[in-house]
């Protein structure tokens, strides 16, 4: 009797083992998959890139004939970091204060607030670009802040919804401990919970900064884009990479698609930088609070 | 400093609208420890959240009735939530130190959130209040490195430190040592009785064993069944509620007939 119960273990066991072996086998073809795709987006940007970028092309504005060879996007560059440096100042403490009353106060009018943030992260960036065209474009004229403002608006809501996850995953227990300690609630916040969730609150607002970098679509509705020079007065109409990077690929010129691949690997470099810069300064940030 | 009594009277806690204890009336003598029995669910915890108004943190829940922390009703009106839990300090089922805070910074954290800076009264605070909770020796070399980084009874000690650093006049202890092994237990437990002498504790634990060993008076909690309130059944001495319990209930809980 032992025995019998000893070989239907053993039938069992192994038939297990085969489901595992396929499940193992087919979730390691899809992660590998995945990872194939994601280095053959960034390998062929990276050879294509390579081919053109250097210091001329970190340096100088592109050529005014769009057919002629040599010429840079640093008026992009430029462009693209002031406009995302408005779009951010914006959006970080909105979205990040709207995430704090949603999640920690949870007040009147949290869970409107909760609704409109997911409606207003499905709405097309094309038409925030028309949003702000109609109410700040159509007043003042083009500009890099109208472009920081659409861009804002896109980046907002998406602050706002990983903020909410991170300040989420904050334990009660810690809220606990300070709360029971006579520390008050707002103090509570600035000193436990958002330390606590820096690093994840640093990830979503790079996370946004990555996406607005690419944004292009709000950017020809308000910043319109400008080639002729370095323009770094945000009240004048800006060009910004992502603004570059289509108008380039889109002439046919092999020349102008060179930059355009150029462009769009500087593009990804930016935002590398930009999010190990955050890093190393949310890294600061939470020792100096010790 | 702990020279108040703490009298319970008509307290009444709900959730919502689910009424989870009813009608508690009890003493808590100065200088001593009380210690919380009773089966899950009987409502000890939530009595025990009261006494410092943190019960009324969780979303809908809320008292009724007084308690007086010597002549003075903390559910008065008049008086900041805040300020209760300053003067009634209270330590956690799991140790829960900041997790971004040094071990300074942990014992440090709760003077320096309410506004003394001075690096003097900080140090001297850090180590007496490590000092008090028995936990000096063992980290007095390495106050920089993280309070999450001891073990787990150290870093139930390390909120012990926290919790007193800000020199309350009680100290609740909601099951400090359920999730800790028999040796860390004992030194909280050596701990609460030296820490008696200068604060009033209270204490719920599911170990009658502990409420035996440590508590000069027991407070015994029960609760009929699911969705009815938990009250408090009876309250005294520990030695007479351990050997000769007036009410049957008791005498069952204590045997381990049920609970």
């Amino acid at each position: 009797m032992s025995e019998s119960t000893g070989l239907g273990a053993v039938a069992l066991l192994s038939r297990r083992r085969v489901v595992d072996q396929v499940l193992t086998v087919t979730l390691s073809v899809v992660m590998a998959g995945t990872l194939a795709l994601l280095l053959w987006v960034l390998g062929y940007v990276g050879v294509e890139g390579l081919k053109y970028l250097g210091p001329e092309f970190l340096t100088q504005t592109p050529p005014g004939n769009a057919a002629d060879a040599g010429g840079g996007f640093l008026n992009g560059i430029i462009g693209s970091t002031i406009m995302v440096g408005i779009a951010t100042v914006i959006a970080v403490p909105i979205g990040v204060g709207t995430a704090i009353y949603v999640q920690e106060y949870a007040g009147p009018g949290a869970g409107t607030a909760r609704f409109l943030t997911d409606v207003l992260v499905g709405i097309p960036s094309i038409v925030t670009g028309a949003f702000v065209y109609a109410i700040w474009v159509v007043h003042f004229g083009f500009s890099g802040i109208a472009g920081g403002l659409a861009l804002g608006l896109v980046m907002t809501p998406l602050i706002v919804r990983t903020s909410e996850e991170m300040l989420r995953l904050v334990s009660r227990d810690l809220r606990e401990a300070s709360l029971a300690m006579g520390i008050g609630r707002a103090r509570t916040i600035v000193s436990v919970v958002l330390p606590t969730a820096s690093s994840g609150l640093i990830t979503g607002v790079m996370l946004a900064v990555a996406r607005a970098m690419g944004e292009t679509a709000p950017l020809l509705l308000t910043a319109l884009g400008n080639d002729l020079f370095i323009e770094t007065n945000p009240t004048k109409r800006m060009s910004s990479l992502s603004l570059q990077i289509f108008g380039n690929a889109i002439t046919g010129y092999r020349t102008a698609q060179a930059r355009a691949w150029a462009g769009a690997l500087t593009l990804i470099a930016l935002v590398l930088i930009f999010t190990l810069i955050a890093r190393l300064v949310g890294r600061r940030s939470a020792i100096a609070g010790r | 400093m702990a020279d108040h009594r703490i009298e319970i009277s008509g307290l009444s806690a709900f959730y919502g609208a689910f009424r989870a204890v009813e009608d508690v009336n009890l003493t808590i003598e100065p200088g001593s420890i009380t210690a919380f029995i009773g089966p899950s669910g009987c409502g000890k915890s939530t009595v025990l959240r009261s006494l410092n108004r943190m019960h009324e943190t969780i979303p809908g829940a809320r008292t009724e009735g007084k308690v007086l922390l010597g002549d003075q009703d903390i559910y008065d009106r008049s008086v900041d939530p805040v300020a209760v839990r300053r003067a009634i300090g209270m330590v956690f089922q799991r140790a829960n130190p900041f997790p971004t805070m040094s071990i300074y910074d942990n014992v440090a954290s709760g003077l320096r959130l309410n506004g003394v800076t001075k690096r003097g009264v900080l140090d001297e605070v850090v180590e007496t209040s490590l000092r008090s909770a028995n936990l000096w020796n063992e980290v007095s070399g390495r106050l920089g490195s993280p309070g999450a980084g001891l073990s787990g009874g150290q870093q139930q000690r390390l909120c012990i430190a926290r919790a007193i650093a800000v020199k309350p006049q009680v100290l609740l202890m909601d099951e400090p040592c359920s999730a800790l092994d028999p040796i860390s237990t004992l030194a909280i437990e050596d701990l609460m009785i030296q820490l008696k002498t200068s604060y009033t504790i209270v204490i719920v634990t599911h170990n009658m064993q502990q409420a035996a060993r440590v508590s000069d008076n027991t407070a015994f909690f029960t609760v009929e069944g699911l969705g009815t309130s938990g009250r408090l059944v009876e309250t005294g001495p520990t030695r007479r509620i351990f050997e000769s319990p007036s009410v049957k209930r008791t005498e069952e809980y204590i045997a381990g007939r049920f609970g």
